[in-house]
């Protein structure tokens, strides 16, 4: 049961994590470099998550994707596939509940890169995508990994969303730190501690990894 | 042949250039800051759009508003040398100049190596190179790609004087060696004489003038056979003469002026000494 908890919670994290590092950077790349009057608005909807309550998302998560909805009833019916109490409910609430934390250090990384270094690229007649990959993205190593880590580390943490969008089913939807809610309204304090403390030990591994990592890297600038 | 027609309009600044640049020629773009040097070299990378007219590279046109055509920068076969040098932190000095190749030449990689002196260091990180050698890194980048036309712009200017003559000597091999035709944007008149064949004047978003590096002292009477551009350093009176501190190059000297003479100069003014040739004397 743990150890299921566990696992869970952590494929979750990666799968969202791989995800959102893939549709991040386009989506950075984009906040970053254009001049378009629709960036507040983009920007602000990437920011949401920030300020609104999880169960505000989690709610209308519910509602907007529920088996009754325009979206929730065409999924079921093509791809038979639910997406509210489900795995892949839990998986498209992490998603969008996550996007900050993964587009906010890329687009600040790509922004503090001097303009300069894109133009060289261009006018050594490198294309958009091939300044990229090998001028942008190797220059922001620090910020990519930081958007990593903050989005694995956020969706570990996550709780209101989850729960109330995939409930509480044991081996699908109960991530960790459902499971120490539901173990302490039960009275199992030892379990609620294992899974706390398992968390909290992961979650301070992670970040050191991570300082110390951004250590090497900005010493390599110097 | 470059010929160029093009304007320009920035909130509070327009700009008009028009001119034609002859092939393989060194040519300074001279003018106070804020004139437009910088934007004449970006419009004719296609880093700056200009709003209407014509670029044209001998046959080949760049830019036309008229039949939309506005090729890319990547596609307007240019080397571009940018003030802040712009070298790619996460590679080293050969894997910046590889990067540069679009099909790969070693040999013309070591030749630019050993022009810019850096074969021992070609492996190293710009972050561990001084500001001289990170620009000379940057010049021959910007070449190792045999451009047609190569712009720098004030690439010289945050170096010290050493290292401005010796980055003046790789231009001058470079220019030589591949026969491209170069704008060099210069506020240093000393430069402009030791390397251009040919000036554009640039003043209020315009092409004043353009000429060979004469033109800069056109108003001058004189027909001196030595000609030296020199900076005044110190202007101080002795007896009824005054003696004027000049900088030609990295040298001072001291030439006597009338108080006639010395009333239009000033501390700092960019001036042309002239000898006429009666009794040199050589020192061999």
């Amino acid at each position: 049961m743990f150890f299921e908890t566990m696992l869970l919670t952590f494929k979750v994290a990666l799968i969202t994590t791989i995800i959102l590092f893939l549709i991040g950077i386009p989506i950075a790349l984009w906040i970053s470099s254009t001049k378009s009057r629709l960036k507040p608005i983009i920007e602000t909807i990437v920011s949401m998550p920030l300020v609104l309550p999880p169960s505000v998302i989690g709610f209308y998560l519910l509602i907007f994707l529920g088996p009754s909805s325009a979206v929730g009833g065409f999924v079921e019916e093509w791809f038979d596939m639910r997406l509210v109490l489900s795995f892949e409910g839990i998986l498209i609430g992490s998603i969008l509940f996550s996007f900050p934390f993964m587009v906010h250090p890329i687009q600040s990384g790509l922004q503090s890169l001097p303009k300069s270094l894109i133009e060289a690229s261009y006018t050594l007649g490198k294309s958009k995508l091939q300044t990229l990959m090998h001028v942008q993205l190797p220059n922001i190593k620090n910020s990519l990994l930081t958007g990593i880590v903050l989005t694995f580390a956020h969706t570990v943490g996550e709780f209101g969303v989850v729960l109330m969008i995939g409930g509480n089913i044991p081996g699908e939807t109960r991530l960790a730190s459902i499971a120490i809610y539901d173990e302490v309204e039960a009275l199992n304090y030892d379990l609620a501690n294992q899974y706390a403390l398992t968390l909290f030990v992961i979650s301070f591994s992670i970040l050191l990894l991570v300082y110390v990592i951004n250590r090497k890297f900005s010493g390599v600038l110097r | 042949m470059i010929s160029i027609d093009i304007k320009k309009s920035f909130k509070n600044a327009n700009f008009h250039f028009k001119t034609q640049i002859q092939d393989n020629s060194l040519n300074a773009v001279f003018g106070k800051s804020g004139s437009g040097k910088t934007t004449l070299l970006r419009l004719l990378s296609g880093l700056e759009t200009p709003n209407e007219g014509i670029i044209k590279v001998d046959d080949k046109t760049w830019f036309d508003s008229k039949n939309k055509i506005n090729l890319p920068p990547q596609k307007r076969d240019i080397g571009f040398v940018f003030q802040d040098y712009a070298l790619f932190p996460n590679m080293s000095v050969i894997e910046n100049l590889r990067f540069a190749q679009p099909s790969k030449d070693e040999n013309f990689l070591a030749e630019l190596l050993d022009i810019i002196e850096l074969t021992n260091s070609q492996n190293k990180y710009p972050e561990l190179l001084s500001g001289g050698q990170k620009q000379r890194v940057a010049l021959a980048r910007a070449v190792a790609k045999k451009p047609k036309l190569l712009l720098l712009d004030e690439a010289l200017s945050a170096l010290d004087s050493v290292m401005r003559v010796q980055l003046q000597d790789d231009i001058e091999n470079i220019h030589k060696r591949l026969n491209l035709t170069t704008l060099m944007i210069s506020h240093d008149i000393a430069e402009v004489y030791k390397l251009a064949s040919n000036v554009l004047i640039v003043e209020d978003g315009k092409i004043k003038k353009s000429g060979n590096p004469d033109i800069l002292f056109e108003n001058s009477q004189l027909s001196g056979k030595f000609k030296f551009s020199a900076k005044i350093m110190k202007i101080e009176q002795a007896d009824t003469i005054f003696i004027v501190t000049l900088l030609i190059q990295n040298n001072l000297t001291k030439v006597v002026a009338t108080q006639e003479e010395v009333r239009t100069m000033n501390i700092g003014d960019d001036v042309l000494v002239a000898s006429k040739a009666f009794n040199p004397i050589i020192i061999t």
